[in-house]
């Protein structure tokens, strides 16, 4: 009876992570789970600041959903947030700004950089723009574009799911991470 | 206690202000660059009585990228680039602004055609910048659906630009003289199913705000500013015209064919927020009508002016034609000669008079160029409009003014 | 229409101020006219204040280097709505002393602009309420739109000058 029905809705289940199947339970590493659970519902940070924030809005919007990804909930704030979205050109004058929002958010945190001026400074090689956000903070995906399409965002979105996905529970308590954080002068 | 002793204490506290009785102490709400509501990242401490705002102090430049002094080291065709991102949310007539400058300063003659299919481009990108601003005050009152119903629409004007020049939202579109090619078939049939489709989509978000109680309670008398408040204040576009002071720059030194065409210009009494939303509504409207006229009267003609030191010529002369090829690498390699001079050119931006002020010393690039944003002047006025106003009537005036963080900074 | 524009508001400014107009020119349809920068507040308010003239709209105010780079300039663009007429006002200073009254008190709309030339030029203006920085961060010593400073982030080492050739 079970099957008929799947066969005729064409559902596509999300594949499960390796384990052990039996009657009544499954058993896997807790990192798989834990992995799944947290890629499918990152809280994205969106700290739009120019062009790049438009592309954004009309990714969030209707056409371009970004909550099938699970982003349905923006949080604005940095302790609630998972996923930093640096969107738009970041002047010497925000820099400041910048860190103190990515050092108050909460272990783990992944920061994607959109657009070009995030990334490298973009086209503006001037006195005012820094040249790209990987200066003050540590960066996982950068989208390229000026502004990026919906479709390159989505790209990057789920490139850190990816990352997410098979990251290890370990990892923001190893020495590797502490040197990182360390090489920008945070703890 | 007593009835007559209860009197006489009611009475004493209803003849004794309470200011001297409570000692007065205002409270610093920092309403920073990163703020959900603030679209766009400029920073305002209040200094708040409660919930009543007492005196606000602006900060800005937090997204400066010295456009001007950027500006100075580009050939001409090049600085396009530049003037789309500064009003990001309609940047076709940022670009056709500048185009305009350039042709002013080397007295070019534009042919119909092509001026016709730039009012075209114009009207469409101010409806998307419209449709931002109107959306966003929605949801800042709670009404979030309007904004996700529009931005379809806004989608079908990204079509339409991406058909043309390849870009969505930063357009870099036209050139110096026009455009470079007639835009293709199945353009004009979408711009004709965009005139004809709109109207039942916005008539839906108008009947959803426009008359509502609830968000005519909360707009208007929020952020009132007079008319000649704002006309000291420099005000232009849908702000001034929201105070009764109808100026525009369409209708009072037309550029671009513009005076060929009839529409109306809505003018407001109160210069609050409903007001700026209503004005921006009706300008929705009359755009589509300006649409429909150049729609219907298209004049046929070349789509560009005959200026082969800025114009790029067709690829195929290129490869056979020896003048051609000269032409183009002059105009590629920016070592095309300008006349000396200076000129100042304006057009009506999607938030008011964006003037382009061009010195030019015969070289490759410009001597001075400074860009007179509409948003920089007229946020000055901020702190004014909100005093003696509530916190979320001041977001409300800040998103109904529709400020744009890289029009503000440049 | 333009030339008579710039004969009327010349006769005006010369019954007025005779000594201070240094030039008045019609360049691209536009009547420009350079005055000495002590009388600049003056000529200003008498634009805006006489009842023919009435050049009551401040459109834009922006500074200038000139292009011996031993002087600097204010620019002023007024608009008179009523009858559509727009001219330019200028007024140049030496870079040793860039000082000039301000035009906040005519109108509150030069307030942002002034500080904006200030930031940019150096340009001093005498009694404005508030002239810091506005654009750049408060720390900067250096008035960046000057032909003598760089247009470039100069700490910026991985971007060859033989490739992208500033």
């Amino acid at each position: 009876m079970s099957k008929e029905i799947i066969k005729r809705t064409k559902l596509e289940i999300a594949k499960s992570p390796e384990g052990l199947e039996g009657p009544g339970f499954f058993a896997t590493k807790l990192e798989d789970v834990i992995g799944l659970a947290r890629s499918n519902s990152l809280w994205p940070l969106p700290f739009a600041t120019s062009c790049c924030g438009i592309e954004f809005m009309a990714t969030m919007a209707s056409h371009y959903d970004l909550a099938r990804f699970g982003m349905e909930r923006l949080s604005f704030s940095p302790r609630q947030a998972d996923l930093l979205m640096v969107m738009g050109t970041i002047a010497k004058k925000m820099g400041p700004t910048l860190r103190q929002v990515y050092e108050q958010m909460a272990e783990p945190r992944w920061v994607l950089s959109m657009g070009a001026c995030a990334s490298s400074g973009g086209i503006f090689d001037t006195y005012s723009v820094l040249q790209g956000i990987d200066r003050i903070i540590p960066v996982d995906v950068y989208v390229p574009g000026c502004p990026p399409r919906p479709e390159q965002v989505i790209d990057g979105i789920l490139k850190i799911q990816e990352l997410a996905k098979n990251e290890s529970l370990r990892r923001r308590n190893s020495p590797e991470y502490k040197q990182l954080m360390n090489s920008y002068g945070m703890e | 206690m007593s009835k007559k002793e209860k009197k006489n204490i009611a009475s004493s506290a209803d003849t004794k202000p309470v200011a001297d009785t409570i000692e007065k102490e205002y409270s610093t709400l920092n309403l920073g660059p990163t703020h959900p509501a603030t679209h766009g990242i400029f920073q305002n401490v209040l200094k708040m009585d409660g919930e009543i705002i007492h005196d606000a102090v602006s900060t800005i430049g937090y997204i400066h990228r010295a456009f001007e002094k950027l500006a100075e080291r580009r050939p001409y065709a090049q600085i396009t680039t530049l003037t789309d991102r500064m009003n990001y949310c309609s940047s076709p007539i940022n670009n056709m602004g500048w185009h305009m400058t350039v042709e002013k300063l080397i007295k070019a003659e534009l042919p119909k055609r092509a001026e016709y299919m730039r009012v075209i481009i114009m009207e469409l990108s101010r409806i998307a910048d419209h449709i931002i601003c109107n959306t966003i005050i929605g949801q800042d009152t709670g009404a979030t659906t309007g904004f996700l119903y529009l931005f379809q629409w806004r989608e079908k004007i990204y079509d339409i630009f991406e058909d043309i020049c390849g870009a969505r939202l930063t357009t870099n579109i036209g050139r110096i003289g026009g455009f470079d090619k007639d835009f293709p078939a199945k353009t004009w049939d979408k711009i004709r199913a965009f005139v004809k489709e709109y109207p039942k989509a916005f008539t839906e978000f108008s009947n959803l705000l426009e008359r509502n109680k609830i968000f005519m309670d909360r707009t208007i008398m929020c952020g009132p500013i007079s008319g000649e408040r704002a006309l000291a204040y420099s005000f232009t576009g849908p702000n001034l015209r929201a105070a009764g002071v109808d100026y525009d720059v369409r209708v009072m030194n037309p550029y671009s064919s513009y005076q060929d065409f009839d529409f109306i210009v809505p003018v407001g009494t109160q210069g609050d927020t409903y007001d700026r939303f209503m004005v921006r509504q009706e300008e929705m409207w009359q755009s589509l009508r300006i649409i429909e006229q150049a729609l219907k009267n298209m004049p046929d003609g070349a789509t560009h002016a005959n200026i082969p030191d800025f114009f790029l010529p067709p690829k195929e002369e290129v490869y056979n034609n020896m003048e051609a090829l000269i032409y183009h690498f002059k105009i590629v390699m920016g070592e095309t000669d300008v006349p000396k001079g200076e000129v100042y050119h304006c057009v009506e931006g999607g938030n008011g008079e964006l003037g382009f002020y061009l010195i030019s010393d015969g070289g490759r690039t410009p001597f001075r160029l400074h860009f007179r944003r509409p948003c920089f002047i007229y946020y000055q006025a901020y702190p004014e409009m909100i005093k003696g106003g509530m916190l979320s009537d001041a977001i409300l005036t800040m998103s109904s003014m529709n400020v744009i963080a890289g029009e503000l900074d440049a | 229409m333009s030339q008579e524009l710039l004969d009327k508001v010349n006769q005006k400014l010369y019954e007025h101020f005779h000594g201070s107009i240094e030039q008045a020119e019609l360049l691209y349809d536009y009547p420009v006219f350079t005055v000495n920068k002590e009388k600049i507040h003056d000529v200003l308010k008498f634009l805006k204040e006489d009842a023919d003239l009435n050049f009551h709209f401040l459109t834009d105010l922006t500074g200038i280097q000139t292009a011996d780079e031993k002087h600097l300039g204010a620019i002023y663009h007024l608009h008179n709505m009523q009858k559509n007429s727009r001219i330019r006002v200028k007024a140049f200073f030496p870079m040793s002393n860039p000082e000039i009254p301000t035009a906040t008190d005519l109108w509150p709309a030069a307030n942002w602009m002034e500080r904006e030339t200030y930031d940019f030029f150096g340009i001093k203006f005498v009694g404005h309420p508030n002239l810091k920085r506005i654009l750049n961060v408060d720390e900067m010593d250096i008035f960046p739109l000057r032909k003598e400073y760089p247009l470039e982030d100069q700490t910026r080492q991985d971007k060859s000058d033989k490739m992208f050739g500033r």
